[in-house]
């Protein structure tokens, strides 16, 4: 094994992983204003991907314009659904609105598959395809993207609850939903913020790694999986334990495939996911304090 | 209330999405009309994978299934019998399959059975259709399906497995004349079938398989499993698996800085291939039906080969793949020997058995006792993407 394998290993890893990050923090913004998993997620993800090729491709709009509209879009889809599946149940209890979101999701797939069939799609990388030599391993620049996005995305979303007053409203619902009513909060709006924000990453995760590993209607089912491990990994609610989750996940299975086997990638990562949850529930990052989990 | 008028939208909408696809698997029928039937139709049934992962092969079966039935029966049938086709999707689910084999003998009392398009669906179904003694024109390349047990009813029209490694083993020992090479393949049952057929015919040819790595279908990196196949010596990469997991192989390579060639199974013989791996699909090699390059047959053959492409071209608006052209084949050489021997399980299977030199899409088939593949490794050519196109490899 040399040095610079493993190095490849490495950062393979964080690329997937900060595809996980992405994903997994729409489900931390999720979980901490409603208590709930959306698993409709993943489908976010490929709507993202799906509209961002379409609008590049067919309406052969400029890649920014095209990333920016497919993001607002998903973005909307987030809001309608929260308004129409989410909010007339909110007095129900977790496991029907959970049951929502699943049900979402097949819909979602089931449209994505009618409206753009069942072939896989791609397009080009952002800024070419000319692997950057990297202490002898290569990294390609679509990579740097993807964790040059989600650092950048880390970063404001930390001022956004530190220096905003809608991030600290959304801050206090999250830690008490109904105090922070009783504080004036709106906080069905901020339930409905919770939705864009997250449609809006996860679409931006589908964007970034469409020119990678390319899109299809299918594709929501896995990534959602893997953010949401991801997400339960760093301890469901805190959205740094979201990025360190993802990352940890994505690194793992990389080098358990460079040091196993491929066969037992998804195996391997999910054991530790079971270990650190027997060793700490709450999840590496996790509050020893959450209660309600 | 109004929760309620939530709850319906997103739970009743999938449901009904789902009954929408449940409904239409049983009306694609054809029937013909009762005036112009002058004789009793022949029943002919069909498993294919019309939706679900294996959709982008079963609908082009379905498609050319539809077409050559129109075709045969605008002709005034087979001896006067029109063909009635049942075509069932099997959603690429074993499961589906094997309801829908009941249903097609059972109720519809099929007298014989083309399918299915996958290799687990075709291996689902064999055993009862071999049980209710008709014959099966399977259009999946796995090697067991013309194996033994209860291999006696079912045809293949696809190239096997075997013959598309045989043909890259060939290339790699006499046209690359290397040494090493790897293996990536998909872990599902056919890439595994793959790469242990490359595995077993490997040291025959004096070569040595110097690595061995798998991906999931859905996987989206395999650079750490190139990565591995870099530092082990192999002069070639094989990468066993069909749209879109070679696709990213291709590209990691790139990424990798991997120079050494790329050979793709056959599972990779479509326009999408080229498509989604863009410029890393320059150079790479494959083994394909002469449908993917039409000059590569000769005489009848390649007259079978262009009227059939420009049939379905005009019908459909779109190239015919060689998946079609397993369906081609697989309703052609049932309706001749329907023509020979009529509807009797044993006679047409014996009728089957005796097609010889039928200039088909995928070959030139010749069935015989012992062999219900019917094809050499003479009909498959070596293909090479060059500008986007493909080439034959000499």
């Amino acid at each position: 094994m040399h040095l610079d394998q493993l190095l490849q290993f490495i950062i393979s890893g964080i690329t997937s992983g900060s595809i996980y990050a992405l994903i997994a923090l729409g489900f931390t913004l999720i979980y901490n204003s409603t208590q709930i998993i959306n698993f409709a997620q993943g489908e976010f993800v490929m709507l993202g991907g799906l509209f961002a090729v379409s609008l590049y491709s067919v309406t052969h709009l400029p890649l920014v314009l095209a990333i920016i509209l497919a993001i607002a879009i998903v973005t909307i889809v987030g809001v309608v659904f929260e308004r129409l599946a989410i909010r007339p149940l909110k007095d129900s209890s977790g496991i029907t609105l959970i049951i929502v979101t699943i049900g979402a999701s097949i819909l979602m797939k089931n449209v994505a598959m009618i409206f753009w069939g069942r072939d896989p799609q791609t397009m080009p990388p952002f800024t070419g395809d000319t692997p950057i030599n990297f202490f002898g391993a290569s990294i390609t620049p679509q990579s740097l993207w993807v964790i040059g996005v989600l650092i950048l995305v880390v970063i404001m979303l930390q001022l956004f609850y530190k220096r905003s007053v809608i991030g600290k409203a959304m801050k206090a619902t999250s830690i008490d939903p109904t105090a922070a009513r009783l504080m004036g909060i709106n906080t069905s709006n901020i339930v409905m913020l919770s939705f864009a924000m997250s449609a809006g990453f996860a679409s931006l995760a589908g964007i970034l790694i469409t020119p990678i590993s390319m899109t299809s209607y299918s594709v929501g089912g896995f990534l959602g999986l893997k953010g949401f491990a991801a997400a339960v990994l760093g301890g469901l609610g805190n959205p740094v334990g979201a990025v360190v989750g993802g990352i940890l996940l994505g690194v793992l299975e990389s080098v358990s495939i460079g040091f196993i086997s491929s066969g037992y990638k998804d195996a391997i990562a999910f054991l530790i996911l079971l270990l650190v949850l027997f060793i700490r529930p709450s999840g590496i990052m996790g509050s020893k304090l959450r209660g309600k989990v | 209330m109004k929760k309620w008028v939530g709850m319906l939208l997103v739970l009743i909408v999938p449901l009904m999405l789902l009954g929408c696809q449940g409904s239409a698997k049983q009306e694609q029928a054809t029937s013909t009309s009762a005036t112009e039937a002058a004789k009793e139709p022949f029943k002919v049934g069909a498993i294919v994978s019309v939706t679900g992962p294996s959709a982008p092969l079963g609908e082009a079966e379905k498609k050319t299934l539809l077409l050559e039935v129109e075709k045969i029966n605008a002709a005034g049938g087979i001896d006067g019998h029109k063909i009635d086709l049942f075509i069932q999707d099997d959603q690429s689910e074993a499961k589906n399959a094997v309801l829908a084999v009941s249903k097609l003998i059972d109720e519809q009392g099929v007298i014989a059975i083309i399918g299915g398009t996958t290799t687990p669906c075709t291996m689902a179904i064999k055993d009862a259709i071999a049980k209710a003694q008709i014959p099966q024109m399977a259009m999946a390349a796995g090697i067991p399906i013309t194996k033994a047990p209860n291999n006696e009813w079912v045809f293949r029209t696809a190239q096997s497995d075997a013959i598309a490694v045989q043909k890259v083993i060939g290339y790699m020992s006499t046209g690359l004349k290397i040494k090493k090479f790897a293996i990536i393949h998909d872990a599902n049952s056919f890439g595994q079938s793959g790469a242990t057929e490359l595995q077993n015919l490997a040291p025959k040819a004096g070569l040595t398989v110097v690595k061995v790595d798998s991906y999931k279908t859905d996987d989206t990196n395999m650079s750490t499993q190139l990565t591995k196949i870099k530092g082990s010596g192999a002069e070639a990469v094989v990468v066993w698996g069909t749209n879109p997991g070679p696709a990213i192989a291709a590209k990691n390579m790139k990424e990798l800085g991997m120079t050494i060639p790329y050979i793709g199974s056959h599972g990779i013989g479509n326009k999408k291939f080229i498509e989604l791996a863009g410029n890393a699909a320059e150079g790479v090699v494959f083994p394909a039906g002469k449908v993917l390059v039409p000059s590569s047959a000769s005489g009848e053959q390649q007259t079978v080969i262009q009227a059939f492409l420009d049939d379905y071209k005009a019908k459909y608006g779109e190239p015919a793949n060689s998946f079609a052209g397993h369906a081609y084949d697989a309703i052609n050489i049932l309706t001749k020997a329907l023509e020979k021997a009529g509807s009797g399980n044993e006679k047409l299977r014996t009728a089957i058995t005796d097609t010889k030199n039928f200039n088909g899409i995928s070959g030139i088939f010749s069935y015989a006792q012992a062999d219900h593949d019917g094809l050499k490794t003479t009909d498959m050519v070596m293909v090479e993407i060059k500008n986007g196109a493909w080439q034959e490899k000499k």
